[in-house]
């Protein structure tokens, strides 16, 4: 029973460490009021740089810099794309998405099925040595321990710096933050770089150990459109939307463990189970402010309940995201 | 404390203000008062760095000053509250007290913390510094926004129309803090069309009309002259001739509805067969949601709406026009044309029927016959994007059918000029007298009510304020059901 216990804790830990700091970057970036689509290529294309800049000096540094760098070029591009030029956000972020993706696979040829450098477990010592939670809390790498930190980073960073405010602002009301100073273009640009570095990291967690290697497919595809889903799922809360990753990977250790124990039901029901709560999730946002918009007091005590519920689940986006702003 | 020096403003042709001068006394409450479209707004909006002028000095304190963004002029001392609260909905009433406020990289909430509990006391405001503005109402998003700027150190406070859309109750708060920060040597500038407003609380007010200051007047005002001085035109009236209306058939009873911008009182209406009907106000007072709403566009919140026996309340668009009833919105290109397609694909829309193809002949010589009809200057494979307003307004009345029995227009010769204009009421006035419809309109130019309706409707603040037939009219009647004083029914 530990071992299992173990492992899913250990499982959980791991698994969520990539689709957090994506998640988490996206976050950033929507606070400050631009979608950024490209989540999903941006990951396989930074997986890509990670390993092949690893492979060829045999740094891991190198790998994780070249991700990082990876996700700020292309999150740079398709800020100056949306931000200066007034291209569409969906549309700019989709096909950006796609054509990373076919990059990476083009430039991933030459490294398929390579022997690269791996990042290694580093226990903490002392706090490793504890019963259950040593081995499945204490005895990951760094990065995973950094994915721990980093919720609480960026909740000091939105709440409690002035820099965090102005990213605030300029996704709530970019007019409003132009009227008190603020460059709301430049704040978004900034942001979403910010957050373009992030899902770099997230790209070399898989590349670089989580599935280690590279290949086609990388195992990758598709975690940067969970990640999407999942800021709308924490309703821009530094804290919702890593527990929503937590939430995530669990389901996905669950599945596989559901698949060893109920073999006769159909592995996909298990792999496919997290989307539809997602789906549900979004249905959920849209009923609340639907209903808080139409019938303001008036029918909300006949549906206390699901009022609450809902109002716990979700909070309005910011208000001007996925907006061009014009000055 | 505040002089303003032949200020000019062009956008493109149109001189939105043409050569403005202004002074504003410390300590003093200046109205500053004008229709729609005067350029109040441009003005303000110019004094408070948010648009950029063609020409003109301002000077605070005798100094010339350069306001070229708003971040200048809260520098200078001025700061400026919008109609729509320039604010962060959700973000907490204490973070939007915060945003912009010079700081160190982390944030110390202490200050404005005691900012707001200091100014709120001070101007009889109470506020929960973590809720947030997307739950507060306007009045006291602007009463948020007032302390922002005070806390700021502004000197000198612009007010664009605060009294509309705020309960009376929050009106008596926000002019009780006005009078207290004049006291206290601020100048407060409140741009404003609500005679009330102007007169129960300012010292001095600057009437605006086309562009440019027509009046300058102190206190005590005489609602007379300041209106005289707004509406200058009054005079003739046309007596439509042909009044010859027949019995009601249409019947709103006590409606009441809602928009962003306005909520309507209920309402109980008749509208009568071959009746012109003028529905006036200050924009946003209403009228355009009536209009909405009777037409079956817009959803009402409670009571009821029949044709003759046929009731249709909360019913399709298309339940209204096959009882009779039509509509045409007041953006032509937005809401009644369809961009890209010509003439014809338009005729083919609304006129093919239940066919699965659609008659190309016979929809080309049924566009050609509204050509000629309507006098359009246009052939049937032209774009509508093509057309000229006047143009485009024709088409939309061409496809309308024969013998509607009642037609709601929501400003039907905006941005036309007179020729246009006269045509477009020709042919509506030529129906109305045919085939007995009645007809409904909205439009911002009191005149082309005065001059083409049978009735007139007045709305103030989503309440229905005088109800006349228009032979026996005083404008002055108007003037003051326009600005919220209301008029007992005929």
């Amino acid at each position: 029973m530990n071992d299992t216990l173990i492992l899913i804790v250990s499982g959980v830990i791991a698994g969520s460490c990539p689709v957090l700091f994506a998640a988490l970057g996206e976050t950033l970036s929507e606070k400050a009021g631009v979608i950024n689509l490209s989540l999903d290529g941006c990951l396989l294309l930074s997986a890509l740089s990670a390993f092949a800049a690893s492979y060829q000096t045999s740094s891991l540094m190198i790998g994780f810099l070249a991700a990082m760098m990876t996700g700020a070029l292309v999150s740079l591009f398709l800020g100056i794309m949306t931000l200066y030029f007034r291209v569409s956000q969906v549309a700019l972020g989709f096909v950006l998405s796609l054509f990373c993706r076919d990059l990476a696979y083009f430039f991933g040829n030459a490294y398929n099925r390579l022997q690269g450098v791996e990042v290694g477990p580093l226990p903490i010592p002392f706090l490793s040595d504890l019963p259950v939670i040593g081995p499945s809390v204490f005895s990951h790498n760094i990065v995973v321990y950094l994915s721990f930190l980093l919720p609480c980073a960026l909740w000091i960073y939105s709440d409690k710096t002035k820099a965090g405010l102005s990213m605030k602002s300029v996704g709530e009301n970019p007019y409003a933050a132009y009227a008190r100073g603020y460059n709301p273009r430049l704040i978004r640009l900034c942001h979403v770089i910010a957050g373009g570095i992030l899902t770099g990291i997230g790209g070399a967690a898989f590349s670089l150990f989580l599935k280690a290697g590279w290949g086609r497919p990388q195992g990758c595809e598709g975690t940067g459109w969970i990640a999407l889903a999942l800021v709308i799922f924490g309703s821009w809360n530094m804290f919702r939307v890593a527990l929503g990753c937590y939430i995530f990977s669990f389901l996905q250790i669950m599945g596989l463990l559901f698949q060893q124990w109920f073999s006769d039901v159909p592995a996909q029901v298990f792999q496919v189970a997290p989307f539809p709560l997602m789906i549900f999730s979004l249905v959920l946002v849209y009923f609340t402010n639907r209903f808080s918009e139409t019938s303001v007091g008036r029918n909300q005590r006949k549906y206390r309940l699901f009022f609450l519920t809902a109002r716990f689940l979700s909070k309005p986006a910011p208000s001007h995201l996925g907006k061009t702003f014009e000055p | 404390m505040i002089r303003l020096e032949n200020i000019h403003k062009d956008y493109g042709s149109v001189k939105a203000n043409d050569g403005v001068n202004l002074s504003v006394r410390p300590g003093s409450i200046h109205a500053l008062l004008g229709e729609n479209g005067a350029g109040k707004t441009t003005l303000m909006k110019i004094l408070s760095g948010f648009i950029a002028k063609t020409s003109g000095r301002i000077f605070v304190c005798g100094n010339e000053v350069d306001i070229s963004s708003p971040v200048k002029a809260l520098k200078a001392g001025i700061g400026m509250m919008y109609q729509e609260p320039m604010d962060f909905p959700q973000m907490t009433v204490l973070d939007n007290l915060m945003a912009g406020r010079p700081s160190g990289f982390f944030i110390s909430r202490k200050k404005a913390l005691h900012d707001l509990d200091r100014f709120s006391s001070d101007l009889g405001f109470s506020f929960n510094p973590a809720s947030n503005p997307a739950s507060l109402t306007l009045g006291e998003r602007q009463q948020l926004e007032m302390i922002r700027l005070l806390s700021l150190g502004v000197k000198v406070l612009i007010l664009d129309e605060p009294t509309t859309g705020i309960t009376d109750l929050q009106k008596d708060v926000l002019f009780f803090s006005l009078r207290r920060l004049a006291k206290l040597g601020h100048s407060i500038i409140l741009v404003s069309h609500k005679m009330d407003d102007v007169t129960s609380l300012c010292d001095e007010a600057t009437v605006m009309r086309q562009g440019k200051v027509s009046g300058h007047f102190s206190r005590p005002f005489s609602s007379q002259d300041l209106l005289q001085c707004m509406f200058p035109s009054g005079g003739d009236v046309d007596i439509a001739d042909d009044y010859q209306p027949g019995d009601p058939f249409y019947f709103l009873d006590q409606v009441t509805a809602s928009s962003s911008r306005v909520v309507l009182k209920p309402i109980s209406l008749n509208f009568r067969q071959g009746e012109i009907v003028g529905l006036a106000g200050l924009e946003g007072s209403g009228q355009e949601l009536l209009l909405r709403v009777a037409a079956g566009v817009s959803h009402i919140h409670t009571g009821a709406i029949r044709i003759g026996d046929t009731p249709l309340t909360a019913r399709s668009m298309k339940a209204y026009q096959s009882s009779g009833v039509f509509f045409v919105p007041g953006s032509r290109m937005e809401e009644g044309l369809i961009s890209g397609l010509t003439l014809s694909d338009h005729v083919a829309l609304c006129r093919s029927g239940h066919t699965l193809f659609t008659r190309k002949r016979a929809v080309e010589s049924q566009t050609s016959r509204f050509i000629e009809n309507f006098f359009i200057k246009a052939s049937p494979h032209s774009l509508v994007d093509s057309l000229s307003g006047g143009n485009q307004q024709k088409f939309l009345l061409s496809l309308l059918p024969d013998t509607p029995r009642i037609l709601f227009l929501e400003n039907p010769t905006r941005g036309l000029d007179h020729d246009a204009t006269a045509a477009i009421w020709n042919i509506l006035k030529t129906r109305v007298r045919h085939s007995g419809s009645a007809v409904v309109f909205s439009s911002s130019e009191l005149d082309e009510i005065l001059q083409v309706a049978h009735r007139v409707l007045v709305f103030s603040n989503g309440e229905l304020m005088m109800d006349r037939l228009c032979h026996d009219l005083d404008p002055h009647d108007i003037g003051q059901a326009v600005s919220g004083i209301k008029q007992t029914k005929y």
